[in-house]
């Protein structure tokens, strides 16, 4: 096992750069999770640190050594594909046992090896199968088999359930966890789905065009996004963002809805905000919120309801924007009805208009 | 009137049964019956002169005959192996290349593009004793002083011959392998590079067995072309010297055109065949193995 750490590490295409001198330390045994919308760099970063891109500028250290030069075979990690990226002209065993073979370990070794990581993964069954006779799933806990047989000294994840469907997706989460708690390894975790970050990661790195926006605990990003990116990326249904303007200890929205500021940030009179809530935090009154000390009602006409069953989600329009609320105890609501939410606004963000920084003090 | 009515399937396949009949069926029916007779071209009348299992029988005790059958599996064996190592070579060097590789490609056509009769005389002049560049180039840089007779050695002549042939086919090799590299999957071999293989072990072990089905489609279709080589020997060295470098088809083409006995030539033509038969044969064997190996196809 060892740390990881990426230390002003820049990735070029000719005069094209992609990933902007980011640094990042990731400890014994973390599991991080690298996460963002398609082309944030995030899958450029995990491939340099695997030695199959080219490192522009700027160190990686694996355990203790620089490993910039270093070919793949000799940064001793292992990587899961999202294609899995089995050898298809080999069974399962065989898939298993490659990479030891290489590294010329006695057959019994092998075996061993290969007989361990397959109860692991319950693919004991399948060991002399072709990957061609295998389903997604299987393939994927193949490919997972084939990285924890060599004991490397991190794994790498290049969104390995993407090619699955919903629900064996939610199965291999909890089997990637289990994992992770059973061989206590380093892991580095590339995901465009924010809800296999918050759910797997043990610090979630929020990364978009190149640089990373946040790197914290799930729930840190979570409940103190820094910018309007992260509070509207992580999070599902994304957090509702209205653009209003600092009137002393109050914000004025479009059409004169006012709300008062929320504890905790710092303001000046006049300033253009944008607000942040959540829908978890904007509830229909009689609807599960309790009544806190800083609480802020509005009244709204619901426009469109997502019955989810333990909750039913709510579309309205507030000052203009559509904002989704959540319901909590459902009942059935007609579609323009008007109801009074209450807002709790110690839950709520305010981040600068323009550069979408948090305010907060 | 009773006009012969006939069903209106068989009057609209009429037209490709008379063209199929002419062009295929009575040659291959008549060529078969014939290598029964002791046919002459010149005396048109032995064509009725049956002669049972005669011709097949000589074909299979003449050692002519089976000196050329021999001559045609070593050039079949020695010169497709060297086609396809030379052709992988190439392949895999023209996939290295970053910019130009489309001009390469066209470039690699080339010796394809030419009729091997001209290929033929091309070669008989390289390798020309007196005024061929090969031995012009072996005096002029003082490797030696004497004229080489390549086309004249019975060894050496076999040699031009492969050469020749190799020179033309390579490129049948590269560019089907080429195709094959350009379908290979990037992730299972960057899942070799992080299981810990050098360059070597990722061909040997996952880029190999994804070009085997390539590499057996250009053998089918070269052993078929290797096993009716003609051309080009009759050009270089028609067969000789003192019939060292006959194969099947020279041979053959001797005995019923030169010779005339069409008979006999037909007879050693079914013979040959075979040989022919038998390798396409193993060669889709291995490829239909060889794509099972990789889960395709059935």
């Amino acid at each position: 096992m060892a740390q990881v750490h990426l230390r002003d590490v820049v990735k070029k295409y000719g005069p094209l750069e992609v990933v902007h001198s980011i640094n990042l330390d990731i400890a014994d045994g973390e599991f991080v999770v690298l996460v963002g919308p398609s082309g944030c760099g995030k899958s450029t970063t995990l491939r340099m640190v695997a030695g199959l891109e080219g490192i522009s500028g700027g160190e990686v250290h694996i355990g203790n050594r620089v490993v910039n030069d270093l070919p793949p075979r000799e940064r001793n990690i292992s990587m899961v594909f999202q294609n899995y990226a089995l050898y298809p002209h080999m069974t399962v065993r065989e898939n298993l046992g490659f990479s030891l073979k290489i590294a010329k370990q006695s057959q019994a070794d092998i075996d061993k090896a290969v007989d361990v990581a397959a109860e692991i993964l319950s693919l004991t069954p399948l060991l002399d199968r072709k990957p061609g006779a295998l389903s997604g799933g299987q393939r994927q806990r193949v490919a997972m088999g084939r990285a924890i047989v060599r004991h490397p000294e991190v794994f790498l994840f290049d969104e390995p359930l993407s090619n699955l469907d919903a629900k064996l997706r939610t199965q291999m989460r909890v089997e990637i966890k289990k994992l992770h708690q059973k061989l206590k390894s380093t892991i580095i975790y590339v995901t465009h789905d924010q809800v296999e970050a918050m759910t797997l990661a043990d610090r979630i790195v929020i990364m978009r065009d190149g640089h990373i926006e946040q790197v914290g605990t799930p729930l840190d990003v979570f409940e103190n996004p820094v910018n309007t990116f992260v509070g509207t990326f992580i999070g599902s249904p994304p957090m509702n963002l209205l653009d209003g303007v600092v009137k002393g200890f109050e914000l004025e929205f479009a059409g004169g809805t006012r709300l008062p500021v929320p504890p905790g940030y710092a303001t000046q009179d006049g300033q253009a905000v944008t607000f942040g809530v959540r829908a978890d935090n904007i509830m229909p009154v009689g609807h599960a919120l309790p009544r806190g000390e800083h609480m802020a009602e509005v009244e709204m006409a619901v426009d469109l309801t997502e019955p989810l069953g333990t909750e039913t989600l709510l579309f309205a329009t507030l000052a203009g924007t559509e904002v989704q609320a959540k319901m909590l105890n459902p009942r059935p609501v007609q579609s323009g009805e008007r109801m009074t939410f209450q807002i709790m606004l110690d839950k709520c963000h305010l981040f600068d208009a323009e550069t979408g920084a948090t305010l907060r003090t | 009137m009773n006009r012969l009515k006939l069903p209106p399937w068989l009057v609209l396949l009429l037209p490709a049964i008379i063209i199929l009949s002419a062009v295929v069926l009575i040659p291959l029916v008549l060529s078969l019956y014939s290598s029964f007779t002791s046919y002459r071209l010149t005396r048109p009348d032995s064509i009725f002169n049956w002669v049972g299992f005669f011709n097949y029988e000589k074909a299979l005790t003449d050692v002519k005959f089976w000196a050329a059958f021999g001559r045609t599996v070593l050039l079949l064996t020695v010169a497709l192996n060297l086609e396809m190592l030379l052709g992988l070579g190439l392949a895999l060097m023209v996939s290295k290349v970053t910019q130009g590789q489309r001009l390469l490609r066209t470039m690699m056509m080339f010796p394809m593009m030419f009729s091997p009769i001209l290929v033929g005389f091309q070669f008989k002049f390289i390798f020309n004793d007196n005024v061929g560049l090969v031995n012009n180039a072996l005096q002029s840089l003082g490797l030696t002083d004497r004229a080489i007779p390549w086309l004249v050695d019975g060894h050496l002549a076999m040699f031009s011959i492969i050469f020749a042939e190799i020179w033309t086919a390579t490129s049948v090799f590269g560019i089907l392998i080429l195709a094959g590299l350009y379908a290979i999957p990037r992730d299972p071999l960057e899942a070799a590079k992080v299981d810990g293989c050098t360059a070597w072990q990722s061909f040997r072990y996952v880029t190999l067995p994804f070009l085997m089905p390539f590499i057996y489609i250009a053998m089918a279709i070269r052993s078929l072309d290797v096993a009716r080589a003609y051309d080009i020997v009759q050009i270089m060295t028609n067969g000789g010297p003192a019939r060292r470098t006959e194969l099947l088809w020279t041979l053959i083409g001797r005995t019923g055109y030169v010779d005339a006995r069409m008979g006999y030539a037909n007879a050693m033509g079914y013979i040959s065949i075979f040989l022919a038969i038998f390798f396409t044969i193993y060669f889709f064997k291995k490829l239909t193995q060889s794509r099972k190996e990789l889960g395709m196809g059935a």
